[in-house]
């Protein structure tokens, strides 16, 4: 079943159209990755379906129901969080209050005091920040602020979860930890998009693979299908006669 | 009066970083409620209309204008004022062909206790709301807007309602101040420094505990009062030195100082813990 479909998704920047008539879906319980150079309209994308930006035309709809034109906190009780690829953390707060906002906010019914910490509590065991969940945010390190937000966007009870670059400026310990991160949660049921550069990850952790360039959707598939497609190579991963010539 | 202009102003704008320069505007509706309705209706209900009305004009405002952020936010607020006092001196000099009004006169006793009791229910709120689940959204969003709405914080709706809650207490206290004064016009009841001194009475005292604002304008009004009795001439400029001595040493105010006194006495022992 697709829990999220794009159709005809278009977005522009003045006369830039950063999104540009892409279609696409994702199956319900998978781990699909969005990649592309920079500047080829992932983020965008994901601000489009976070409802940050609203496209200039086509609609999105996420379990069905079109979502296009929803306010961002709407979509967010409908059930899809998201993690920002400059990390946005509450950094005066300390690590348990931005979880706990989460939780209290996150889901359409709401949540008392006490379940919310519980919750709280129990989310940043997951992603193993237990030890500082008393310190200030802004005190933690680059991974585990970017840990501390998937605990947030977690809070929310998401059934979609897009992750915008997780990976990125983590070294190689924090890379794999962060992927076995994914994994666990994927393994909550919770399907998951992310935005990703660190190509060893994304070929590792998805099952399917959508390609961006320039705004448009060039090639879609299993990641073996990506790796070997001759499009995807001339645009993204053979810069090889640039670099070479 | 001016510490519950300053602690409903820190409601508001302490919490989102959102700075409204609107206070004068709903402090002059609070004196014009108490101008048109104070012959006839008792003294509690007076301040309540205040108070209403304030609210009303702040949820129309914050609907239409708190999507401006930082500065155009606050030099909006401040057009507000503005835009009233001079729509209102319009209106009685070509309308109703009058120049102010005067103000029902109440006795200073009772003055002082509804002011007193005004703020204790100010104090109360803000104090509440700190505590509460609205009170944490409210800081989410002056931390950081655009993640707080995609967790799922209506934001505008909790912004608009914090700026209506300061506001009904800035009105409440217009109302009750002007029965004082006897005699308003516009630009008495609309002034702008009515605006400037909340905020500076905030940044002085420090906006990160509740005691702050209330130590701020405490001292600030004793201050005001001081310097006028003994330099009516000068009091400005002693007034504005201290100010810039204020925010250039103490960027978080009183409370800021306090706490850093309280940490070297106790000697780091909470260093890691606190700020």
């Amino acid at each position: 079943m697709r829990i999220l479909e794009g159709e005809g998704v278009t977005r522009y920047f003045g006369g830039l159209a950063a999104v540009s008539d892409v279609s696409f879906h994702v199956e319900r319980g998978e781990v699909a990755g969005l990649i592309g150079p920079n500047g080829a309209g992932k983020t965008t994308l994901f601000n489009l379906i976070s409802a940050s930006l609203a496209p200039n035309s086509g609609t999105i709809k996420f379990k069905g129901v079109n979502i296009t034109g929803r306010k961002p906190h709407q979509i967010c009780h409908m059930g899809v969080a998201r993690t920002f690829q400059t990390v946005k953390i509450f950094a005066n707060m300390p690590v348990i209050d931005n979880v706990r906002l989460g939780a209290f906010f996150g889901t359409s019914s709401g949540m008392s005091a006490a379940e919310a910490s519980r919750e709280a509590a129990e989310l940043l065991e997951f992603v193993g920040l237990q030890a500082v969940s008393a310190i200030p945010a802004r005190d933690l390190t680059l991974a585990n602020q970017k840990k501390l937000e998937v605990a947030r966007a977690l809070a929310t009870k998401p059934e979609l979860l897009l992750l915008d670059e997780l990976m990125a400026g983590l070294n190689q310990t924090e890379v794999a930890q962060a992927m076995q991160m994914i994994r666990q949660i994927h393994d909550r049921g919770i399907t998951i998009v992310m935005i990703e550069h660190v190509m060893t990850a994304i070929m590792k952790a998805c099952d399917r693979i959508i390609v961006l360039h320039h705004g448009k959707k060039i090639a879609e598939g299993t990641p073996q299908e990506i790796a070997s497609s001759e499009t995807v190579i001339n645009v993204y991963l053979g810069e090889q006669s640039y670099a070479g010539g | 009066m001016y510490v519950v202009l300053t602690v409903s102003w820190v409601i508001f704008s302490g919490s989102t970083g959102y700075i409204s320069l609107a206070p004068a505007a709903f402090f002059g509706v609070g004196i014009y409620s108490s101008a048109l309705f104070g012959n006839e209706l008792p003294l509690g209900i007076v301040i309540g209309i205040g108070g209403i009305a304030s609210a009303c004009l702040a949820l129309l405002v914050g609907a239409l204008t708190l999507r401006l952020k930082g500065i155009y936010f606050a030099i909006f607020t401040f057009g507000l004022v503005m835009l009233i006092a001079h729509l209102l001196l319009f209106w009685e000099i070509n309308i109703t062909g009058t120049r102010g009004r005067f103000v029902v006169l109440v006795d200073y006793n009772t003055i002082y206790y509804v002011m007193l009791a005004i703020m204790v229910v100010t104090l109360l709120t803000s104090f509440l709301i700190r505590r509460s689940k609205f009170g944490s959204a409210l800081q989410s969003i002056g931390e950081n807007e655009e993640a707080a709405v995609h967790i799922g914080i209506n934001v505008t709706m909790f912004k608009v309602i914090a700026f209506a809650i300061s506001a009904v207490f800035t009105g409440a206290v217009g109302a009750i101040m002007a029965t004082r004064w006897t005699y308003i016009d516009p630009f008495i009841a609309f002034n702008p420094l009515y605006s400037f001194m909340p905020v500076l009475m905030a940044i002085f005292g420090g906006m990160g505990r509740l005691y702050g604002p209330v130590i701020g304008a405490a001292i600030f009004s004793y201050l005001e009062e001081f310097l006028i009795t003994k330099f009516p001439y000068y009091y400005m400029l002693i007034f504005g030195i201290i100010l810039l001595v204020a925010i250039l040493y103490l960027p978080d105010g009183l409370v800021g100082l306090v706490q850093k006194l309280r940490r070297r006495i106790t000697g780091g022992k909470y260093a890691n813990t606190g700020r």
